[in-house]
């Protein structure tokens, strides 16, 4: 029989309390135990940024990272973004300016850029373009991500300036 | 200029934002590998470690007998018919059954109630393989005695084409400069980041289905029923989300889509599969790398006589469209040039290696690199300007080209002068730093296909009582929009609100059959159904709504949710009341079902001769990059695109469209390669197989596209296709940048720095010893 551990994960601001075998990644936790599949599984090794998960505000792949290490800490994962079913703001200037296509990647690059501008609320081109290196968007070209990105900088910024 | 339609529409030619883009930025969207069944098991499949073998013996009883372990399937478990496109390309089979043709290629499945099992599982099935001389190189292939994939086909010869038009030649003795160039492109992948992933399920009363995410569910319906000797109507295929496609997989069956309902008809469970990256770039459907060889004859004035095209391409262990491929690529030379003399002669080779078919561009990528490349150095041989070469040589509309493709609205010059006009043409070719250089490149594309088989497309439209539309077609939103564009020709039609419309995911059981979403047909071919069951729709409502509002129904005007008397506009009701009046009173449903089949005109694959589709699409961009003549690393610092894709329906999805399309063949053109030796795909990881990011494409201000816009009388309100044509032109255009910038030709793809560094190096040894360079001193 395979060995199962208890789990005690903090995802979305709620509890979860699970069983599962200790090698198990939180993107796999996530998606096959918890029905949250937001977090897309694609390269599972880290270079496509699909499986962007925040964890203490702060972006991860969560197919690098197994759910032990993730307890104790607060867990964001997109299905945790909007409030009341209504988008949040980086979500909606991705489907105003065009930085949804086939939406494989749109998680994970809605969730870096909440990582970025918690830590950067005025990111440059060039910041934005060094801190999405490690999501790969085959539809867009990323010209439509990055002015995304922009939008929402400037819509949050102007949100908090009103 | 943009405007000049716009204003008359509400609804189509304004920027409008995807449909599903808020599910999908919600994570609520639904892909394959998202949905679960109760009772669901999981599985995967076993691939051969040979590029050629004999399989002798399988054993599964190990497999079967491990804990957790619900069925194993081996090709026996079918019946052994071969399934594909075309009677003469049908070589696939569901699992391989006597002999594998490529490392990678499927041999037994297992079903296991979690992947864990399933593939521990894989471990304990026994293969006793007798390995045969396998062949890898197409021109080895085609040689007496190597060794032979497939018994029908002498040499190795999956497909052969060749066509002539005109006295070739009489124009080549006639011609003042004639030069002729090898070029060769490499195997790249679509590089999607969904995996192919499918759940499929065989009920207990013998209905066979499969939700997967599929481009074309259509093409998959009938090759599944092929490959498992079942009826069609036994057969159902539902589309689930698709992560990206790109052509490949997504547009047929493939052997984890037969492996996951023969396992579940052994189980009695649903079983899912789903792909790791590694299978994805190991196996089958990728671009067919191609050695050509191009002879082109000019007049003095650059003007082109004649050109004469020979290719190779290595095929891989497989058809798949491949025999379809060949002929593209012959015929693509045909646009966005006029070529009054062309010969073509290609050949498609099987090797041991996986298989290769369409991809983005298809097989005309390559018929541009070469072409554009050439005739950049035709420009220079004869001292003309690159940018006059391809005015003196652009098609004009009205043009009938010389394999009988009649071109409509086609404003290639006006493209080229608008990348001029963007890019600055003129202040940098020959003015920028050592090292630092421009490049032009064009392009064209199809707007759909005519095809030999199934070729139209059908929209039903529904018109429910609260005023929404339900629209049903058997295309897919792959991505690209097709939700949206299609939902806008029918808001447009019935004067209601884009998010009026509801757009539904393909089901074979009730959605219309549909070719399938590729050649850039969709837009065009449902958008022109769509827009016609939208006008039946109309009809039906107006004839309602007069009888109720005593109007003459064609005075009618639908607009905002209103059906409104065009001579009297206090006259009006809202467009529901008039289905519900329709309903209640006489108990008429509004349901319209229309077609679009492009005419019927076929093409002779014989000859090469005939208008494959309904509208062309000429494109021009530059590109400006910097070289790092140490590294040989390419910089690409600013790109200019232009293209007419007719009125853009969407304009931020033709952006959109186009861009992705444009950074694609950036990827294609450097870096992109799918390293294999002996058969063995070296890099199958996103680590090893590069792909552009965002630090890879110009800052956005130097990064720009324009839509030259014309009205295509043919297309849905004046459309064409855009996202295909767009990113054909771009990789000789890098070519042609790195020529300007080093002065090195690079006719092998991708333009790597390794081959550029090399190309540097061996070129400055040979400014050492004294010969020529090859480009005046800047």
């Amino acid at each position: 029989m395979k060995q199962l551990i208890p789990l005690a994960l903090r995802i979305n601001g709620v509890d979860h309390e699970l069983l599962a075998p200790p090698w198990r990644t939180l993107l796999e936790v996530l998606r096959e135990h918890l029905g949250l599949t937001g977090a897309k599984r694609s390269c599972q090794e880290g270079q496509c940024g699909t499986c962007t998960v925040l964890v203490d505000g702060k972006a991860i792949n969560s197919c690098l990272y197994l759910a032990v290490e993730a307890q104790g800490k607060d867990i964001q994962t997109i299905e945790g973004l909007a409030k009341d079913g209504a988008l949040d703001q980086i979500q909606k200037s991705f489907v105003q300016k065009g930085g949804v296509q086939c939406g494989f990647c749109t998680p994970g690059f809605v969730l870096a850029t909440k990582s970025l501008l918690n830590d950067n609320p005025s990111p440059s081109e060039d910041d934005i373009r060094e801190a999405m290196v490690g999501h790969l968007c085959r539809c867009t070209g990323y010209v439509q991500i990055i002015e995304a990105i922009q939008d929402a900088a400037s819509q949050i910024q102007r949100e908090g300036a009103g | 200029m943009h405007n000049q339609f716009r204003n008359e529409y509400d609804v189509v030619g304004h920027p409008t934002p995807k449909k599903d883009g808020a599910p999908k930025a919600l994570g609520r969207a639904e892909y394959a590998d998202d949905l679960s069944m109760p009772g669901m098991l999981h599985g995967k499949l076993l691939r051969s470690p040979h590029p050629h073998a004999k399989i002798v013996r399988i054993d599964t009883s190990r497999a079967a007998a491990l804990p957790g372990v619900r069925a194993v399937v081996t090709g026996k478990d079918f019946p052994g018919v071969k399934y594909g496109n075309l009677p003469q390309t049908r070589d696939y089979l569901p699992l391989a059954i006597d002999t594998v043709r490529y490392i990678g290629e499927e041999v037994a499945a297992v079903a296991a109630v979690d992947e864990d099992t399933a593939e521990d599982a894989l471990d304990l099935i026994d293969v006793e393989y007798e390995p045969l001389p396998a062949v890898f190189d197409p021109e080895q292939a085609m040689r007496p005695g190597a060794p032979r994939l497939h018994d029908k086909a002498p040499a190795n010869v999956s497909a052969e084409v060749a066509f002539e038009f005109g006295d070739v030649d009489k124009a080549f003795a006639a011609a003042h400069y004639v030069r002729e160039d090898v070029y060769e492109t490499q195997a790249v992948k679509q590089g999607m980041l969904e995996p192919h992933a499918c759940i499929g399920l065989w009920d207990s009363a013998g209905k066979i289905s499969l939700w997967s995410c599929k481009m074309s569910p259509y093409v998959v319906w009938r090759q599944l029923a092929m490959g498992l000797g079942v009826e069609l109507g036994s057969v159902r295929v539902v589309q689930t989300v698709v992560g990206g496609g790109f052509s490949g997989g997504k547009q047929e069956a493939m052997p984890m889509d037969f492996c996951a309902v023969m396992l579940s008809k052994k189980s009695g469970r649903p079983v899912k599969i789903v792909h790791t990256m590694d299978e994805v770039l190991t196996i089958g459907h990728m671009r067919h790398p191609m050695k050509l060889w191009l002879r082109t004859g000019t007049d003095k004035e650059g003007r082109i006589l004649a050109q004469h095209c020979k290719l190779i391409a290595n095929g891989g262990a497989y058809s798949s469209i491949g025999g379809f491929s060949m002929y593209l690529a012959g015929a693509m030379l045909n646009i966005p040039y006029r070529i009054p003399n062309i010969r073509y002669e290609a050949k498609r080779i099987y090797t041991n290696n996986g298989f290769c078919g369409a991809l983005r561009g298809h097989t005309n990528t390559q018929i541009c690199f070469a072409r554009d490349s050439q005739l950049e150095l035709i420009a220079e041989h004869l001292r003309i300007d690159p940018i006059d070469i391809r005015h003196r040589n652009a098609l004009q509309p009205g043009d009938v080209t010389q394999n009988g493709f009649r071109i409509g609205t086609f404003a290639f010059d006006e493209c080229i002068d608008r990348v001029v006009e963007l890019s600055g043409w003129h202040k940098k070719r020959g003015k920028l730093p050592k090292y630092r250089g421009i490049g032009f490149g064009c392009g064209s594309h199809i707007s759909g296909a005519r095809l030999m088989g199934h070729s139209a497309s059908a929209a039903q439209i529904r018109v429910q009582e609260d005023g929404t539309v339900h629209l049903t077609t058997g295309s897919t939103d792959v991505g690209q929009g097709a939700d949206t564009v299609l939902s806008m020709i029918a808001a447009e039609v019935l004067g209601v609100g884009v998010d009026d419309v509801r757009f539904s995911l393909v089901d074979s059981d009730s959605t219309p059959v549909d070719p399938g979403t590729f050649g850039s047909r969709v837009t065009f071919f449902t958008g022109n159904a769509v827009k016609r069951a939208a006008e039946d729709a109309r009809r039906q409502l107006a004839e309602i709504a007069g009888a109720r509002m005593k109007v003459n129904p064609e005075d009618l005007v639908f607009r905002n949710r209103e059906i409104i008397n065009r001579h009297d506009d206090r006259q009006r009701i809202p467009l529901k009341e008039a289905v519900r009046w329709g309903a209640f009173q006489t108990g008429q449903m509004v349901i319209s079902h229309a077609t679009y089949a492009a005419g019927d005109e076929k093409i002779d694959f014989r000859t090469g001769h005939g208008n494959l589709s309904p509208a062309y699409n000429p494109s021009a961009c530059a590109v400006e990059v910097e070289v790092d003549p140490e590294t040989g690393q390419v910089k690409i610092v600013g790109f200019w695109g232009a293209d007419d894709s007719g009125f853009p329906l969407n304009p931020l999805g033709v952006k959109g469209q186009v861009i992705g399309a444009t950074v694609m063949s950036f990827g294609h053109a450097l870096y992109e390669t799918l390293v294999r030796i002996d058969g063995r795909v070296m890099n199958p990881s996103f680590r090893d197989y590069k792909m552009p990011l965002t630090t890879d494409i110009p800052k956005l201000a130097d990064f720009q596209h324009s839509n030259v816009v014309t009205w295509e009388p043919e297309g849905p309100f004046g459309a064409k296709e855009a996202g295909q044509g767009a990113g054909t032109g771009v990789i000789a255009a890098l070519a042609n940048a790195i020529y300007d910038a080093t002065g090195v030709r690079m006719s092998n793809l991708p333009m790597s720095p390794d081959r550029i560094r090399l190309a540097i190096k061996q070129r400055t040894a040979d400014d050492r010893i004294g010969t020529e360079p090859l480009v005046a001193a800047k």
